[in-house]
């Protein structure tokens, strides 16, 4: 069938500056480069650009450019581009659309509508080059009061607590969805920053078992990789019982991407389709998460903190106190903006809330019960900078998970064709020859850089508030406000409008 | 008072703000002393406020009471002195009752009228429950529902005065010179952003706790969070309040000795803690990582007294001064050392404590010629 579908965007070479080279070639995934001989010329089909930017960054002469295709429709606020080529695609196939990466429609983002204090007069600021500064979180669970014998002995023995010097985690993407490349990536940044990683559902590679002490592993209900020395090398267990991408329904890994290895450390037959279940099919309540929840902790002495995964949902606030009621140490909130390596599109683009909201109404349904200091708040979904992290800190998470800035770090450009397996920066796929794009040596670098640079910038944030400790910041609203927000928002944020 | 929000936090600011001069004075050997040295201590600090508030609370104060409660109340109308009365007689038995003495001051307008009580608990008490959490809950229900009326001391053998001025004439305004303790805390106040009201000025008190404070706590809107958890809604909006009632739930809920609490307030930092022995090490990760919300970040200097004990602490980096003077059984606590020289000159020591770590005096452990500021301090670094 001749596909309707027109060109997302335009690919133009310079012929005076091209010489040839084929780097284009090589470095381009979904063979749009080629090689001419006839005319003895480098040509390009742009039907087939996704706006990876793969070959213009590695072009040696710099004689690409891709640009948006200036192909006009006739106005129609209704009937914009991209619904009427969703049409021709499901004309064309009959299929659900699938996309990668997260929601990238244009609901509010509350973090842009969002300002942090400062200190002036009445209080100083805190210079953190001159002084201590400090970010050091322990997620988990926390009774509500020490005790002491009179010789000031501890009585109070603590759940287990894992320590985080910086507050920021790099969020469960499998492997499978992405490579071993970026899986080692990650463990040894997050090693080195002193932080925590997630396999995702994907199970965990055995050549990265030395560094599970920052490994959080994924049990979803595909059960993919779960066994026992799994949960044993990890630091943290974490049920996933949904993601922000794509809420009410199961991971999806199509079948190209599970190569031998993949095949191996998920325990599934080679070049099948990993399709989680939509839910948990041991879990069809609360109850039934305190079992599974407790077998994890069973299974692991007791020794590590379980944490629950659950996307941002319209109650999320009911059973957020559920989950903690239920024994999570950790909840984590996965909110509209959560990215994903293979999703339906609709389900991304319209399932889900805005994780900012989720997090107020959770972090202030669980003091209200007098629970909060049961279980740490990790939240995710859209985090892109320190400034949200510090917002995030203030409305009451213990710490953020990121997923999209960690692989934009490790050269991500958000084409969304994560579920092609043919991402050509090598992270979301398994094919060897593109993963090998991504050098550990090198993806470990960019990414604790990433956490080094945003860890500085929260402690300017936390020393211009007169703050020198991250708990001090931590659910304190006080030191937001509220700009271009109705009072509606502003009540659920628990924060007064700038200039109040 | 119901208007306490509107008179305290007028614009309803995060919180009221204020700086101020704080002086602390106690004869650990409990020995009691006239005020005349403390009002003059705190009156050389006068440029430290301006005006707005300032106070005192005495501890050693009605002995002739000592078993009793001793309620000070400030009236706005005689009307709210009538409703407060029948109510403590419905709840107390009430033994004694008279208005405090006053005197005419040339600078103090407009006060109201400030009564106290003594009072026993009685068996209006549900019979389950603590004297002192009964105490608590009248004291909070007189000041949330009954409108012109606030009691601002509550404590037994103790008392706090405080007002609209600066402290050395809420001392003339309430005849300071003549009562005795063996324990005086002063307070002279700066806000900024309320226009002085009564209530607000230091100490706050409940039951016999007081606290006076200069600073600003930046972490105030978590702490705040932190304590409604347990029941404290501070109502006031000021930061110092949050002190108050996280020494309260701290010692007298969870029953942790001072020296832990002061590790709690202004806790050690995390790369301190990593070089400590393994047990104090244990401990102090233990005490930050459950009551971190309980830091109080920002500048601060407080002074925390109850009966038998005079507690000085400033934040972990010392943003607002403290100094420590010890002569004979004498401690004193004060913002600037020169207020203490005034009324001491031959201090036996001198010092400025570092950031975060509590100053003690206690009958308990009544000081001897001369104290190092080291052993004070020894107990769990």
């Amino acid at each position: 069938m001749k596909t309707y579908l027109p060109p997302k965007f335009l690919v133009e070479r310079d012929q005076d500056k091209c010489i040839k080279c084929e780097v284009c070639v090589n470095q381009c995934s979904f063979d749009n480069h080629y090689y001419d001989a006839e005319d003895d010329e480098m040509k390009t089909r742009t039907e087939g650009c996704v706006g990876c930017h793969r070959c213009v960054t590695f072009c040696p002469t710099g004689a690409l450019t891709v640009r948006r295709n200036p192909l006009e429709y006739r106005d129609n606020y209704n009937w914009r581009p991209e619904y009427i080529e969703d049409i021709i695609k499901q004309a064309e196939t009959g299929g659900v659309l699938l996309t990668g990466m997260g929601n990238d429609k244009g609901q509010r983002i509350y973090w842009d509508h969002l300002v942090l204090n400062a200190s002036q007069v009445t209080n100083p600021s805190i210079d953190p080059l001159r002084e201590p500064m400090e970010l050091t979180t322990y997620l988990g669970r926390k009774p509500d009061r020490v005790e002491l014998d009179t010789d000031l002995n501890l009585q109070t023995e603590l759940a287990p607590q894992v320590k985080l010097e910086v507050p920021v985690m790099f969020a469960a993407m499998s492997y499978g969805a992405v490579s071993l490349n970026v899986h080692e990536s990650l463990a040894r940044a997050a090693t080195e920053a002193g932080t925590l990683w997630n396999t995702g559902e994907g199970g965990l590679h055995p050549k990265l078992y030395k560094y599970g002490n920052n490994t959080i592993v994924q049990v979803a209900s595909g059960r993919f990789g779960v066994h026992p020395e799994y949960l044993e090398v990890a630091r943290v267990v974490e049920i996933k019982i949904g993601q922000g991408a794509k809420p009410g329904i199961g991971g999806h890994l199509p079948g190209e991407k599970v190569s031998a290895e993949v095949s191996a450390t998920r325990m599934i037959p080679q070049g099948t389709d990993a399709l989680s279940p939509a839910p948990q099919h041991d879990i069809y309540s609360i109850e039934d998460l305190a079992q599974l929840v407790y077998a994890l902790k069973e299974a692991t002495h007791y020794t590590k903190p379980v944490s629950v995964k659950i996307a941002a949902v319209h109650n999320s606030a009911a059973i957020a106190s559920g989950m903690v009621r239920a024994g999570a140490d950790i909840i984590v909130l996965d909110g509209l903006r959560g990215a994903t390596g293979a999703a339906p599109k609709v389900i991304r683009d319209n399932v889900g809330i805005p994780i900012e909201l989720a997090l107020a109404s959770v972090d202030t349904r669980l003091r209200q019960e007098g629970i909060r200091n049961r279980a740490s708040i990790v939240v995710s979904g859209g985090i892109r900078n320190s400034g949200d992290v510090a917002k995030a800190i203030a409305l009451g998470a213990d710490a953020v998970y990121i997923g999209t800035a960690a692989l934009i770090a490790l050269g991500c450009r958000l084409c969304q064709q994560c579920h092609t397996g043919k991402c050509a920066w090598g992270i979301c796929t398994t094919d060897l020859f593109l993963s090998k794009r991504v050098n550990p040596d090198i993806g470990a670098r960019r990414l604790a850089n990433l956490l080094r640079g945003w860890s500085l910038e929260l402690k300017d944030m936390l020393g211009g508030m007169g703050i020198n400790a991250l708990e001090s910041l931590r659910g304190n609203r006080l030191h937001l406000r509220g700009v271009g927000l109705t009072e509606t928002e502003l009540k659920i944020l628990g924060v007064k409008m700038a200039g109040e | 008072m119901k208007e306490l929000e509107r008179i305290q936090n007028p614009y309803n600011d995060d919180k009221a703000i204020d700086a101020c001069s704080i002086f602390g004075a106690m004869d650990t050997s409990g020995k009691r002393f006239s005020g005349k040295g403390v009002i003059r201590a705190i009156a050389n600090m006068h440029d430290r406020g301006n005006g707005l508030g300032g106070g005192f609370a005495i501890y050693g104060l009605y002995p002739e009471y000592a078993d009793l409660y001793a309620f000070h109340i400030m009236y706005l109308s005689q009307k709210g002195k009538e409703d407060v009365e029948a109510f403590l007689k419905e709840k107390f038995r009430l033994t004694h009752a008279e208005e405090v003495p006053t005197q005419p001051t040339p600078k103090i307008t407009n006060p109201p009228l400030v009564w106290r009580y003594f009072l026993e608990v009685g068996p209006q008490k549900p019979e389950e429950e603590a004297d002192d959490d009964y105490v608590v809950e009248r004291v909070m229900e007189i000041n949330t529902k009954f409108p012109d009326a606030f009691v601002f001391s509550s404590g037994k053998d103790m008392g706090v005065f405080k007002g609209v001025g600066y402290p050395e004439e809420i001392a003339e305004y309430f005849c300071l010179e003549q009562y005795e303790g063996y324990l005086w805390t002063a307070h002279g106040r700066f806000p900024t952003n309320t226009p002085g009201w009564w209530g607000g000025a230091h100490p706050f008190c409940i039951l016999d706790w007081t606290v006076v404070h200069n600073g600003e706590i930046s972490s105030y809107g978590i702490n705040r969070r932190y304590l409604e958890q347990f029941g404290y809604h501070c109502t006031m909006q000021t930061d110092t309040e949050v002190v108050a009632y996280a020494v309260d739930l701290l010692m007298r809920k969870h029953n942790l000795p001072i020296e832990i609490v002061a590790k709690i307030l202004a806790s050690p930092l995390w790369s301190d803690i990593q070089r400590l022995p393994q047990r104090e090490q244990t401990l102090m990760r233990t005490l930050r990582q459950v009551y971190g919300s309980l830091l109080l970040n920002g500048p601060f200097t407080v002074i925390i007294a109850h009966h038998g004990e005079m507690i000085g602490l400033t934040d972990r980096i010392r943003l607002r001064p403290l100094t420590v003077g010890a002569k004979g059984s004498m401690l004193y606590l004060s913002s600037e050392e020169s207020a203490i020289r005034l009324i001491c000159p031959d201090l036996d020591e001198a010092w400025i404590p570092a950031g975060g770590e509590p100053v003690v005096g206690s009958l308990k452990a009544p000081l001897k010629t001369p104290v190092a500021a080291k052993e004070m301090v020894s107990h769990v670094d």
